[in-house]
C-alpha cells in the first residue's frame, strides 16, 4: 500500500494507527499484570516504594500452589499425548478415507468445540459418578483427552493436507504393513502437526476450568480451579506472579512451536532441492 | 484401496469415536432426554420459559450482552483484518503474534487481568483520577461494561480469523479495476471491498455470537453475579438446587439455539471456503 499523493497515505496511516490500537487493547491485560505481580504491598496494586519478589517466592515455597502445579501438569501432559495418538489416528483415517463417514466422523471430533463447556461439565457429572470416575485423575484424564482432540484433528489434518498420497501408496506397493505405513512414513512426514496438535491439547487441558469444576471435588485441584477459588475470595496478589509465569510459559511454549515448524518447513526445501533432474511425482 | 486397507483406515478412526461416543455424545443424549423425563415425561420442565421471570431476564441478558459482543468484535475484527491484509510482511508477523499469543492464554488469567485494569481502585481509575479527568472512580466491573470488555477481548481473536482469511484470497485486481473505472475511495470501498468480504464478516458474527452464549468463566468474574447469564445460571441451578429437570432443560434450550445458528451459518455462506478447511 504505497500511495503516491498525501490522502490515501494519510488513510492509510491512520488505519494502521487504528489495528495497532485494537491490537495494544488486546496486549494490555497481559502487559499490566507484570508490574502488579511485582507489587511490594501484599493486596492487588501497583508497586509503591519497591519492586519485590516476595509474590514468587510465594508462590514457589506454597506447598498448596506447587501442588496444584504439579496436579495440572501431569493431567494435561497424560491428556495431550493420548489426545494425540487418538486424534491423529482419527485423521489420517479421515484423509485415507474421504467419504460420507469421514465427515461425519470429523464434525463429531470437532463438537467439542463448539457445545459450551457448561453443558459438557453438566452432561459427564453423572456418567462419571456412575463409572467412579468423579473426582479422580482419570476422569479428568479422560474429560480432557475427549476435548483435546479437536485441537489435534485440526493440526494434523492441516499436515496432512501437503503430504503426497503416492508417498503412503509407494510405502504400500514396496510392501509396508498399514501399521508401518503410518508409523515410519506419514507420522515422519506430519510430525509438526503432531506437535502443534499436542502443544495445543496440552494448552487446553492446562488451562481447562469449567468441566474440572462439575466433574472433581476436593482430591482434584487443578491450578485453574485454584486461582478460581482464590478469586472468591480476598485477591491475592500470588496469583498475578501466577498469571505471569503463564503468560511466559505460554509464549515459549507458542514460540518453540513456530520454531519446530519453520525449522521443518526450512529442511524440506533443502531436501527438495537435491533431486531437481528427476521427475516430480 | 484394497479392502483391508479400507478395513485398516476404519480401525485408526474407531478408538477416537467410540471414546467420543461413549463418553460425550452419550452424556449429551442424556442431559436432552432428562429435560423432558425429570421429574416427569413431558414438557413441563419448558414452560418455565413462558412462566418465570427471571429464567426470560436471563435469556434477554444472554442474548443483548451477546449481540454488543459480536457488533464489538467483528467492527473492530475487521479493521485488524483489513490492516493486516495489507500491511507490509515485517508488521504482519507481529501482528498475528499478538493475536495468537492472546488466543492461547488463558479465559481466567485475562479476566483476572481486566478485574485488576477496571476495579474501582485498579490501574484505569488511577490513571484517569490523578490525570484529573474525572472527580470520581467509574465503575467498570461488575457491570454489563465490564463483561463486555471482557466477552470482546476473548472474541477478537476469533473474529479476525475468518475475516483475515476471507480477505487475504481476494484478488487486488477487483480493487484496481474500481479505481481505474473512476470510483473514489469511498465508493470502491463501500460498493466493492465490503460486498466481497461479506462472507467473512457473517461467518465471524455468527462464530463469535454462538460462542458468546455458552460463555461462563468472563461473564462469572466480570460480571460479580449481577450479570447472570444462561451458563452462569445452568452452573447455579446445578449447585445450589439440583433440580436435574430444570437444569438440563436450560443446557438442552442453549444446545437447540446453538444448532439453529450453526444451522444458518450453513445456509448463509460456503463454510470451507471461508475456513480454507
Amino acid at each position: 500500500m504505497t500511495g503516491g499523493s498525501f490522502w490515501p497515505r494519510l488513510r492509510w496511516s491512520l488505519a494502521l494507527m487504528a489495528g495497532w490500537s485494537v491490537l495494544g487493547f488486546l496486549v494490555l491485560p497481559m502487559l499490566i499484570v507484570v508490574p502488579v505481580s511485582l507489587t511490594d504491598r501484599n493486596y492487588l496494586s501497583l508497586p509503591e516504594h519497591a519492586l519485590s519478589l516476595q509474590h514468587y517466592r510465594a508462590f514457589f515455597t506454597h506447598e498448596l500452589w506447587l501442588q496444584s502445579t504439579l496436579q495440572s501438569l501431569l493431567i494435561a501432559s497424560i491428556s495431550a499425548t493420548t489426545s494425540v495418538v487418538l486424534g491423529a489416528l482419527c485423521a489420517i483415517g479421515c484423509w485415507r478415507l474421504s467419504n460420507g463417514w469421514s465427515a461425519v466422523v470429523r464434525l463429531l471430533m470437532l463438537a467439542p468445540l463448539i457445545v459450551p463447556t457448561v453443558i459438557q461439565g453438566l452432561a459427564m457429572y453423572r456418567l462419571w459418578v456412575v463409572a467412579g470416575l468423579y473426582d479422580t485423575y482419570a476422569g479428568v484424564v479422560l474429560a480432557h483427552t475427549l476435548t483435546g482432540i479437536p485441537f489435534v484433528l485440526i493440526s494434523v489434518s492441516a499436515a496432512l493436507a501437503g503430504f503426497d498420497v503416492k508417498l503412503e501408496q509407494a510405502a504400500r506397493g514396496l510392501g509396508a504393513s498399514a501399521l508401518d505405513t503410518v508409523r515410519l512414513v506419514i507420522a515422519p512426514a506430519i510430525a509438526p502437526g503432531l506437535v502443534s496438535g499436542g502443544v495445543f491439547a496440552f494448552i487446553h487441558s492446562f488451562d481447562e476450568l469449567v468441566i474440572v469444576l462439575f466433574i472433581t471435588s476436593r482430591e482434584i485441584r487443578t491450578l485453574p480451579k485454584r486461582i478460581w477459588d482464590g478469586l472468591q475470595d480476598r485477591i491475592d496478589p500470588t496469583i498475578a506472579a501466577v498469571s505471569v509465569i503463564l503468560i511466559a510459559a505460554t509464549l515459549l511454549l507458542l514460540a518453540a512451536d513456530a520454531w519446530l515448524r519453520r525449522y521443518r518447513a526450512q529442511s524440506r526445501i533443502n531436501a527438495a532441492r537435491v533431486p531437481r533432474d528427476l521427475p516430480r511425482a | 484401496m484394497g479392502e483391508g486397507q479400507t478395513r485398516f483406515y476404519y480401525w485408526a478412526m474407531a478408538p477416537a469415536v467410540v471414546l467420543v461416543g461413549v463418553f460425550f455424545v452419550v452424556p449429551l443424549l442424556q442431559v436432552l432426554w432428562l429435560s423432558v423425563s425429570e421429574p416427569a415425561l413431558g414438557l413441563q420442565n419448558y414452560a418455565a420459559l413462558i412462566e418465570n421471570p427471571l429464567l426470560q431476564r436471563v435469556w434477554l441478558n444472554t442474548l443483548r450482552v451477546c449481540a454488543l459482543t459480536t457488533l464489538i468484535a467483528v467492527t473492530a475484527g475487521y479493521l485488524v483484518a483489513y490492516v493486516m491484509a495489507h500491511v507490509h510482511e515485517h508488521h504482519r508477523a507481529l501482528m498475528i503474534s499478538c493475536i495468537v499469543l492472546t488466543f492461547w492464554l488463558s479465559v481466567l488469567i485475562r479476566a483476572f487481568a481486566w478485574v485488576m485494569i477496571l476495579r474501582t481502585e485498579g490501574v484505569f481509575n488511577s490513571a484517569l483520577l490523578s490525570l484529573g479527568l474525572i472527580a470520581q472512580p467509574v465503575r467498570l466491573v461488575r457491570n454489563e461494561i465490564g463483561v463486555l470488555i471482557g466477552m470482546a477481548h476473548y472474541m477478537l481473536p476469533i473474529a479476525i480469523w475468518p475475516m483475515y482469511s476471507n480477505m487475504r484470497s481476494l484478488s487486488p485486481s477487483y480493487i484496481h479495476a474500481a479505481r481505474g473505472l473512476g470510483a473514489r475511495a469511498w465508493q470502491t470501498f463501500f460498493w466493492v471491498y465490503l460486498p466481497l468480504t461479506k462472507a467473512g464478516i457473517i461467518a465471524a458474527a455468527v462464530l463469535v455470537f454462538i460462542l458468546s452464549l455458552g460463555f461462563y468463566i468472563t461473564p462469572a468474574i466480570l460480571g460479580g453475579g449481577r450479570v447472570v447469564m444462561i451458563a452462569e445460571y445452568i452452573r447455579v441451578s446445578f449447585d445450589e438446587t439440583l433440580r436435574w429437570g430444570y437444569a438440563t432443560m436450560l443446557a438442552s434450550t442453549l444446545l437447540i439455539v446453538l444448532a439453529l445458528g450453526l444451522a444458518l451459518l450453513a445456509r448463509l455462506i460456503n463454510v470451507q471456503k471461508v475456513f480454507g478447511a
